[in-house]
């Protein structure tokens, strides 16, 4: 047992600096795939057949493969076939928003399905258009009960963010290899980045928190 | 005022409804009444489309409501059993939310209206109140409030009373006693007997998918035609 934090001590701000690239990729991540969850679940719900088998056979694509192998597809076969090149920070953005849209379309599907029946038909009487409805009646109430699964959901992104340093990205966990493999030491440099997530996920759980307890005001007061 | 004509509603191959024929005039109030599953809620949520894919005709002042589209729901009113207020809105928004939205009337003027209404059906002390802090009884006045604020002309009513408890079901009947006072086009699935022979001009006595008796309260209660809604008379008085 030879535990030397001294020696890591001149690598922690390059370290730390990670948290700033890791948290970027997360949060423009989270955006998107929020953005393309709801945009899924609403066609996975909709009239429109084609639509609804496109958001299905989406989902079933996206689910039920790796997402490594999708990172990959996306950072080094697509350029091959299309002469697109994209930065590592690119493609593992654009991978964790198609793949978590998928996941998250089937958190909001089945709350939008549990709010009860009533609230559409009330607002389908008051003649209120199907676009207000979703957005005004049946999201808020959906966001409201799915929030812990979607809290979930965003705590598996940022930790599995740590997967864009494979290709390279510059995140808290590529940096905490190089300073490991620079310095032959890697239990310290790994330690520091373990703590750094847990901290990140500590951080999203509070702020879950907070939300749920704005949005259960209805409820009591 | 409206017209219905030979209407046949079926869910799958349950025929629900089995051709109903009957008008509803302007200022009538219509109590449609019989056993469960005879098909009374169906038919009602027939008449503002709740319930699509039917056969037959429903004209609301000679105009077919397939055609009719938003002007349908302007004109149709409706108050559910399970009250179906907004969770997330206060009162006052859940009144003020579809007069905005569909109307596009001013914020000042709905909410004008809004205290108006509140105050009508007694509850200008909840405008700021969640649902969720009201009983069943004050929910149902709000509900009907949300629906007369898009100052509809004919009232739906179905069960407006039967998942209250029995204290709250008086102030319910209230409100809608006033309603039909002023005037109000009203058909109301109901199961209260008395305010149906009370308040109702005509009644409209379902089973199995049919219209079975139509007639004024007096005549239906004191003697009705059909052996079906004297078995169902006798067991509900």
């Amino acid at each position: 047992m030879n535990l030397d934090f001294a020696q890591l001590v001149p690598s922690i701000p390059y370290i730390l600096y990670g948290i700033w690239v890791t948290l970027q990729f997360v949060a423009v991540s989270l955006v998107l795939g929020f953005f393309g969850g709801t945009v899924l679940s609403l066609f996975k719900i909709g009239k429109i057949t084609i639509l609804r088998w496109f958001a299905d056979a989406y989902t079933s694509i996206f689910r039920g493969t790796p997402l490594i192998l999708q990172m990959l597809i996306i950072y080094y076969a697509v350029p091959q076939l299309t002469g697109v090149d994209m930065g590592a920070f690119t493609a593992g953005v654009l991978t964790f928003a198609l793949n978590s849209a998928a996941y998250i379309s089937e958190i909001i599907r089945a709350g939008i399905n549990a709010v009860d029946k009533g609230q559409k038909e009330a607002a389908m009487a008051l003649g209120v258009s199907y676009q207000s409805m979703m957005l005004k009646i049946i999201l808020p109430q959906a966001l409201k009960n799915i929030l812990p699964a979607l809290m979930n959901e965003f705590i598996t992104l940022t930790k599995e963010s740590a997967i864009v340093s494979v290709i390279g990205a510059l995140d808290v966990m590529r940096r905490a290899q190089i300073v490991g493999a620079s310095n032959y030491r890697f239990f310290e440099p790994l330690l520091l980045a373990g703590l750094i997530y847990y901290l990140l996920v500590m951080l999203l759980t509070l702020a879950g928190r907070v939300v749920e307890r704005r949005l259960a005001k209805s409820d009591y007061c | 005022m409206i017209t219905v004509k030979g209407l046949r509603k079926s869910f799958g191959r349950n025929e629900v409804l089995k051709g109903i024929t009957t008008t509803i005039n302007k200022g009538e109030v219509i109590a449609v009444i019989g056993p469960s599953g005879s098909g009374k809620s169906t038919f009602l949520r027939c008449l503002n489309r709740l319930e699509t894919r039917i056969e037959g005709s429903i004209m609301i002042e000679g105009t077919g409501i397939e055609q009719m589209e938003g002007q349908l729901r302007k004109k149709v009113g409706m108050v559910f059993q399970h009250f179906n207020l907004f969770p997330h809105f206060t009162v006052l928004e859940n009144i003020t939310f579809a007069p905005g939205q569909v109307l596009k009337t001013e914020k000042t003027e709905s909410l004008n209206d809004a205290f108006e209404l509140l105050k009508s059906v007694g509850l200008s002390d909840k405008a700021n109140d969640y649902p969720a802090k009201l009983s069943g009884g004050q929910k149902q006045r709000v509900a009907i409030a949300r629906a007369l604020a898009m100052k509809p002309e004919v009232m739906l009513f179905d069960e407006p009373t039967s998942a209250l408890d029995p204290e709250m079901v008086k102030e319910v009947l209230q409100v809608m006693k006033n309603l039909v006072k002023s005037g109000m086009t009203m058909v109301i699935v109901t199961h209260e007997m008395a305010f149906a022979k009370e308040v109702a001009d005509r009644v409209l006595f379902m089973d199995d998918g049919k219209l079975v008796e139509d007639e004024t309260p007096d005549v239906f209660f004191k003697d009705p035609k059909t052996e079906r809604a004297q078995a169902f008379l006798e067991k509900v008085i």
